[in-house]
């Protein structure tokens, strides 16, 4: 059973990653705007040809989160979303969505759930990957990497533009998926453009010839964004953006906002 | 040895650690790699003691509180570091800090603050030293700490309202945590107590170990012995019971007492008794005791004194308490303003309401007559005046 999940799970990752062409994931907060609205958001974003979803687990303290994000986890949260209940709403997902699952979240509310627990309950539900930006690279290898592993999921872990060469490369030999290089020093929130510094710290990471596959994200908003983004990485992942729209024109906008993105 | 000490991995037993965000990871490395080689170099303790000699105006006293001591029949000691400038411990980190920061090159500051204390102690020490400072404080506090709002501002720093959760003291960390993320390369940011990714608990903890150090030589003077039986601190997130507990932590037959703020009453919902309430997660870094939610949701948490008002505890104390070594106690509102108003009644001294809540043990447990007890007075009630004449109707 484990084994089986393992294999499907490389699959639907690696599967996106080996496509033609940019990649482009969509993070989300579960439970926004509507508690509902999961399974919705999921379903149109697989419609509108998103290549990755990420799930976001609400945390009441996202200190790596700008304003947006924050809020809507504050929303998710207030509308009664839990951990439990986002496994709950998420039981059977596999029948219908075939694009790769990211679970990103904090920390503390998988160690409250049990680490052991919380990957069980992924691998049942088809997770393929999970992000804890809070769970630094050291001590996810000294504690629960034999867990994940076991359960058949990805660990994805960051870069910034202050990432050691050295570190990078110590991440790369721990990845075995893709690396999320965040695009600036910043918590996450959208913007208008990068500048030449930026790009030029995507061209140097390209040039590290690294074995994984680099997906940036934070900051991306836009075509352009995207765009200026995926001519150094694979793919890009744009959070704060698609909330905005989220809450500005609802569940039933996503396929004119993903257009607008990747025509 | 058994040790209560941090071990090399940052860790207090099982508490403690750095479970932060990669955006930090760079410059907590830093910190990690050098406090201890800076804190050991000659010039910089040369430094750090001469300002706390010159400018803080330590040694604090250890004062024998007559009346006190006869009202609840046991020796007691007031470490006054109420008798700081500015008017609390707090200002022993921040000198610290600060000297630190400009060795390593950083050219602009930012803090959190809950009373107000830690935020006037960082922009004095910015004054000093005349660099930029933010101080990040929540809605609520700002609204009542108002007279440390003011000196903050007249000292020269910007405060920013920290408007997110529950607008106290964990929402202004949250907020300090964001800028240094924004800002990864010219900052430093200065924590106010003994919470925080390693190595930061360690080295406010050192630098606030000055207070056990001169309590030692001083009771060495007036009792002929250099520890006490008991020594009693608050705790908020922990750096003055830390500073007080320093010395003494891996000698087992001096007693330590902790104190938290019940608030309104530890199983009210209205409380920050952490030792009671919480259960093992991660706060701003730390794996510590705190309030939370069974699936893990930080809790907002309460107390009339701001500095108290956290749902953590250091790694330090939640080790001194997950092993006993630590006797932990938690004291209402309404015990706390008794004591502090018992306080300037028998002794002449307003302390700080944070504070008030170590006096307040007192009623809660007793004492031998040869018992030598040191209380740590953390700080002043000047800027808590508004919270006592409305509490008391002055
Ligand atoms: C006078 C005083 N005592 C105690 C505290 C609590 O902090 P800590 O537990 O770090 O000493 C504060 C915090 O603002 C304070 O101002």
């Amino acid at each position: 059973m484990a084994n089986q999940t393992t294999t499907r799970g490389t699959d639907r990752i690696k599967g996106a990653l080996g496509k033609e062409g940019p990649l482009l994931s969509i993070y989300f907060t579960a439970g926004y705007p509507a508690l509902e609205d999961t399974l919705p958001v999921l379903r149109r974003l697989q419609e509108s040809g998103v290549d990755m979803i990420e799930i976001g687990l609400p945390f009441s303290d996202p200190l790596a989160d700008g304003p947006t994000i924050q809020e809507s986890s504050t929303a998710a949260l207030k509308n009664g979303m839990t951990t439990a209940r986002l496994f709950e709403q998420l039981k059977g997902v596999r029948r219908e969505i075939h694009v790769p699952l990211i679970l990103m979240g904090y920390f503390n509310p998988v160690l409250q759930y049990g680490v052991e627990a919380f990957c069980k309950q992924c691998a049942e539900t088809g997770i393929d990957g999970l992000i804890l930006p809070d769970l630094p690279l050291e001590i996810y290898q000294r504690e629960y990497r034999e867990i994940l592993e076991r359960y058949g999921l990805k660990m994805i872990f960051l870069i910034t533009p202050q990432t050691s060469q050295a570190r990078i490369r110590q991440i790369d030999d721990a990845s075995d998926a893709f690396i999320y290089m965040v695009s600036s020093a910043s918590t996450t929130g959208a913007r208008e453009g990068f500048d030449p510094a930026q790009q030029e710290y995507f061209r140097r990471i390209a040039a590290m010839d690294l074995k994984n596959p680099r997906i940036v994200g934070f900051g991306i908003s836009n075509a352009h964004t995207f765009g200026q983004a995926t001519a150094h990485a694979k793919g890009a992942i744009i959070g704060s953006a698609f909330i905005r729209e989220l809450s500005a024109h609802g569940v039933a906008a996503i396929p004119s906002f993903i257009k607008k993105i990747r025509p | 040895m058994k040790t209560y000490q941090v071990d090399e991995n940052g860790f207090y037993g099982a508490f403690g650690g750095a479970f932060i965000p990669e955006m930090l990871y760079p410059n907590v490395e830093e910190l990690r790699n050098c406090y201890l080689e800076i804190m050991a170099d000659p010039g910089f303790s040369e430094e750090f003691h001469h300002l706390l000699r010159d400018y803080v105006g330590r040694p604090t006293p250890l004062y024998f509180a007559g009346r006190l001591s006869e009202r609840f029949g046991c020796r007691i000691y007031l470490k006054r570091e109420d008798l700081c400038h500015t008017g609390a411990h707090k200002v022993n980190n921040t000198i610290g800090q600060i000297l630190l920061a400009r060795r390593l090159g950083k050219k602009r500051i930012i803090a959190e603050t809950g009373a107000g204390q830690h935020g006037v102690a960082t922009a004095t020490v910015c004054a000093l030293m005349g660099l930029p400072c933010v101080v990040y404080m929540g809605e609520v506090d700002i609204a009542r700490q108002a007279p440390n709002v003011a000196r903050m501002k007249l000292l020269g720093a910007e405060v920013r309202p920290a408007r997110s959760g529950s607008r106290t003291l964990k929402d202004a960390t949250n907020e300090a945590i964001r800028d240094w993320i924004n800002n990864p390369e010219d900052t430093h940011y200065i924590i106010g107590s003994v919470v925080g990714p390693h190595p930061y608990p360690d080295m406010v903890a050192r630098f606030q170990a000055v207070i056990s150090e001169e309590i030692g030589a001083q009771l060495l003077e007036k009792e002929g012995r250099d520890a006490p039986d008991y020594l009693i601190a608050c705790v908020g997130g922990g750096s003055n019971a830390a500073g007080a507990y320093y010395h003494y932590l891996d000698r087992e037959e001096v007693g330590i007492i902790a104190v938290e703020a019940a608030g309104k009453g530890v199983h009210t919902g209205e409380s920050a008794a952490t030792s009671a309430l919480g259960r093992v997660g991660i706060i701003h870094g730390s794996k510590t005791l705190l309030m939370q939610t069974a699936d893990g949701q930080i809790t907002e948490p309460y107390s009339i004194s701001a500095g108290l008002d956290y749902p953590g505890i250091g790694p330090m104390h939640a080790h001194l308490y997950a092993s006993g070594r630590g006797e932990f106690h938690s004291i209402t509102d309404a015990e706390a303003m008794e004591a502090g108003r018992r306080l300037a009644a028998l002794e002449g001294i307003i302390p700080a309401i944070e504070t008030s809540h170590a006096f307040a043990v007192l009623e809660k447990r007793p004492f031998g007559p040869q018992d030598v007890v040191v209380i740590n007075l953390s700080g002043r009630g000047d800027k808590d005046l508004q919270t006592y004449i409305d509490y008391f109707n002055l």
